[in-house]
């Protein structure tokens, strides 16, 4: 807890002690969100995924219609097997749908070419798993840098790799893990995990997070510091999140709550 | 710069990747040493054939030769031009060459060339690979006093005078045996004859035989009798006022595997034991240039030895005065006064094209109209240095298929990797990272090894031939055979050459082995789905 210290100083009136900042009853949609799903930030219709094993074809999305506007936090809920890792890949341009449509600020990804995509989850969307996906060759600090790396030519990031480390930097000390920046992901708790995760998530400036089962490897007091980060980094940054999860507690912490069953959305 | 990065990380925690690299190392190792001991033995082999053989030779096809050298001569001149340096004629042919040791004759087939004093010298080296230094200096086949090669011990005229001396007294003495013993036989055979038997004496042709047996040795000989000079009859033997303490014949300069036996010592060294030396007389028998050739011979006296360390020539080559041996062998014109020679030895400036003037001496000489033929040194030498050449590139390719080999280690090592990394490969993907980026991470990785691998091959192999001697002793020390032995290299030390060219196709060759080994498990890499790659357990 005493690690995200700066994180509660920086978000006035809001930290663990204080209680959450966004009300989990607030309706929706929360003030100044669009009620038009147009003005999403994302928008998928008509999703559709099968999976093809032999002969077996195993239909895990049927038709599903999603949406989320800007500096929105939904959480997307369901059983095993239910599709929803599936949507966030999808969403994540990871994968491509067999039909159906993604848009993404008002222009369609999920067929773009591979480039494009790659681009895109880059620059504009960030990414944290359930098992961190830390790169074990990799230093904290450089973990964090690798999606700025990535982004950036040799020369380019050379020229301005000092301010790049400067946020990176920022970001670890942010999410309470200044004094850890030349450790290695192995030298690190599932919870410091998860958090450089976040930050390595966050170093492009994403429009959009998104989160599969981030705290579904974690004890509960980590979860809990996890999951105050996200809803703080919305509440804050003006963030847009999708977490994935299957604990209907944690769910309902978001603004709205996405249930899949059987590949089909159910919304509440 | 993820790509750097992930190559430097990877290459530093994955030893078992380094370890795949080892066959890599040993075989640019391997090879470098390799092509620089061939590369060694060639550019001394090289160097010793080019130092005999001038750059380009006019030869006769027959043992009669060039009936008109002076006006080829002319010719050659006209054509090279500037780029003659030097230009000589010479006299080839096969012979047979005896001389005695411990009172026996020993016949050797040799390579009996006449060669100009005045202008070979400048057409070849064969000069600096004499024995006596003031020979290397100019060539002169008068023999010198002394000051030889400290392995001749006596040669010159100091070693002749003694052996003239004690052949002398050793004949002296085997007279004054065999008089001894015909004085005995002698009187044997006066003593009183028995009485005769009563009746009349037997009949003429019943006489028994002289008790003393005939005197001519040529009807019988006794083991006394001394040593006879068998080429005496093939000379004429006119040379009856030839006083040996104080003459000379004419000069004749062996190769020194001719005049010696090379043998390993007791104590594990090398030494040479000469059958004859410098001041030792020897006959030379061959074949005269009529047709058909008849068989004449005449003494020499070994006035030097020649020594190039190619063991070819200095068992095979004497030389001779060029004017000397084209009067034995009836080559010069009674006539015109014109002396025949079988080969014309040309020597161009440095930097010239050999072939190119090779070429224009063809079309000037061509071989339908001409008895010789026009060859640069190389070809004359073409089988030898192709057969070096062949073994060489043989054991290349062989060393190759090692790296080559090793290669198929990185492959393997790589997928390994690849499979291992797969979650890795996934994540990168995830934040953006294109097929092309993780292709580039293991072919980077893979040059890397290869660079690791060659690069510390480079430097094995460098190390290993800059001491190469020592290590051959010290292996000899442990093993017990020998590893370089003088007696058949002529070569005291082990020849080396560095060839920087060589050493960039070895290492390039090396690194290319390993980016294409690389090239497969990359390939796999970029093409993982990256939700599958993250799902792989």
């Amino acid at each position: 807890m005493s690690s995200l210290v700066p994180l509660r100083r920086a978000l006035p009136g809001g930290g663990v002690d204080g209680g959450p900042h966004l009300r989990i009853d607030q309706p929706w949609p929360p003030a100044g969100l669009p009620a038009d799903p147009s003005a999403a930030l994302l928008s998928a219709r008509g999703l559709r995924k099968s999976y093809r094993k032999g002969n077996v074809v195993i239909p895990v999305l049927r038709g599903v219609d999603f949406h989320t506007a800007a500096g929105e936090f939904t959480a997307v809920v369901g059983q095993s097997g239910s599709g929803k890792s599936t949507l966030l890949h999808l969403l994540g341009t990871l994968d491509a749908p067999d039909t159906g449509e993604i848009h993404f600020q008002q222009r369609r990804i999920d067929n773009l070419p591979a480039a494009a995509r790659d681009q895109l989850r880059s620059r504009q969307l960030g990414m944290i798993f359930q098992f961190y996906h830390l790169l074990p060759e990799l230093s904290t600090l450089e973990n964090v840098l690798a999606p700025v790396m990535i982004s950036h030519g040799v020369w380019r990031y050379w020229r301005t790799r000092s301010h790049h480390r400067r946020r990176a930097v920022e970001l670890l000390e942010m999410v309470g893990l200044g004094h850890r920046l030349r450790h290695k992901p192995r030298e690190l708790s599932g919870g410091e995990m998860q958090r450089a995760a976040i930050a390595r998530a966050l170093v492009c400036r994403p429009r959009l997070l998104l989160a599969d089962e981030p705290t579904g490897n974690l004890d509960r007091a980590s979860g809990q510091e996890i999951l105050h980060l996200l809803r703080s980094l919305n509440e804050r940054e003006n963030l847009t999140i999708v977490m994935v999860t299957h604990d209907e507690g944690i769910a309902r912490q978001a603004h709205r709550v996405v249930r899949l069953v059987e590949g089909r959305v159910e919304e509440t | 710069m993820y790509k750097l990065l992930l190559c430097g990380r990877y290459l530093r925690t994955r030893y078992i990747a380094l370890a795949s690299i080892v066959s890599v190392t040993l075989g640019v190792a391997t090879m470098i040493v390799v092509n620089s001991v061939m590369g060694g033995f060639r550019a001394e082999m090289h160097r010793r054939l080019h130092d005999i053989l001038s750059d380009i030779v006019v030869e006769s096809h027959s043992l009669e030769g060039i009936e008109d050298p002076e006006f080829v001569q002319a010719e050659v001149r006209r054509i090279v031009g500037a780029d003659l340096a030097g230009m000589t004629s010479s006299v080839h042919i096969p012979a047979m060459l005896s001389f005695q040791v411990q009172q026996q004759w020993v016949t050797r087939q040799v390579n009996l060339i006449g060669v100009d004093e005045e202008t070979y010298a400048r057409v070849s080296d064969f000069g600096k690979y004499l024995l006596h230094p003031e020979n290397r200096g100019q060539l002169n086949f008068l023999l010198r006093e002394g000051g030889y090669d400290a392995r001749l011990q006596e040669a010159g005229w100091t070693h002749r005078r003694r052996r003239v001396a004690y052949q002398r007294a050793y004949r002296q003495q085997q007279e004054q045996a065999r008089q001894s013993f015909e004085a005995a036989q002698t009187s044997f055979g006066e003593e009183p004859a028995r009485p005769a038997p009563p009746g009349p004496g037997p009949p003429a042709e019943m006489t028994p035989p002289p008790a003393v047996r005939p005197a001519s040795p040529a009807a019988e000989p006794t083991r006394f009798q001394p040593a006879r000079d068998p080429f005496a009859a093939a000379t004429g033997g006119a040379e009856p006022v030839f006083d040996e303490m104080t003459q000379q014949h004419t000069g004749i300069i062996l190769g020194i595997a001719i005049a010696s036996v090379r043998q390993h010592t007791a104590d594990g060294g090398v030494a040479d034991f000469f059958l004859c030396r410098p001041g030792d007389d020897v006959k030379a028998t061959f074949p005269t240039a009529g047709t058909p050739p008849q068989a004449v011979s005449d003494a020499f006296t070994v006035v030097d030895l020649y020594e190039s360390k190619m063991s070819e020539y200095d068992s095979s080559f004497a030389f001779v005065p060029l004017r000397k041996l084209q009067q034995l062998r009836g080559m010069i014109d009674p006539r015109t006064g014109m002396a025949s020679v079988t080969a014309i030895q040309i020597k161009l400036r440095d930097g010239a094209n050999l072939d190119a003037v090779r070429d224009r001496l063809r079309e000037r000489f061509p071989p339908y109209e001409y008895r010789y033929r026009i060859e640069t040194w190389r070809e004359l030498q073409g089988p030898l240095l192709a057969a070096v050449q062949m073994e060489t590139t043989i054991l290349n390719i062989l060393l190759f298929l090692i790296i080559a080999v090793a290669g198929f280690g990185i492959l393997a090592t790589f997928f390994m990797i690849v499979v291992e990394k797969t979650r890795d490969i996934g994540i990168l993907k995830s934040l953006g990272a294109p097929s092309g980026g993780i292709l580039s991470i293991f072919l980077g990785y893979g040059l890397s090894l290869g660079a690791v691998g060659s690069g510390v091959g480079l430097i094995l192999g460098l190390l290993f031939v800059t001491h190469i001697n020592q290590i051959a002793d010290l292996l000899e020390l442990v093993t017990g055979q020998e590893v370089f032995d003088p007696t058949i290299y002529y070569f005291s030390e082990i020849p080396t050459v560095i060839h920087l060219p060589t050493l960039g196709w070895i290492v390039g060759g090396a690194l290319l082995i390993a980016v294409l080994a690389s090239v497969l498990p990359a390939l796999r890499a970029a093409r993982l789905h990256p939700v599958e790659a993250l799902r792989y357990e």
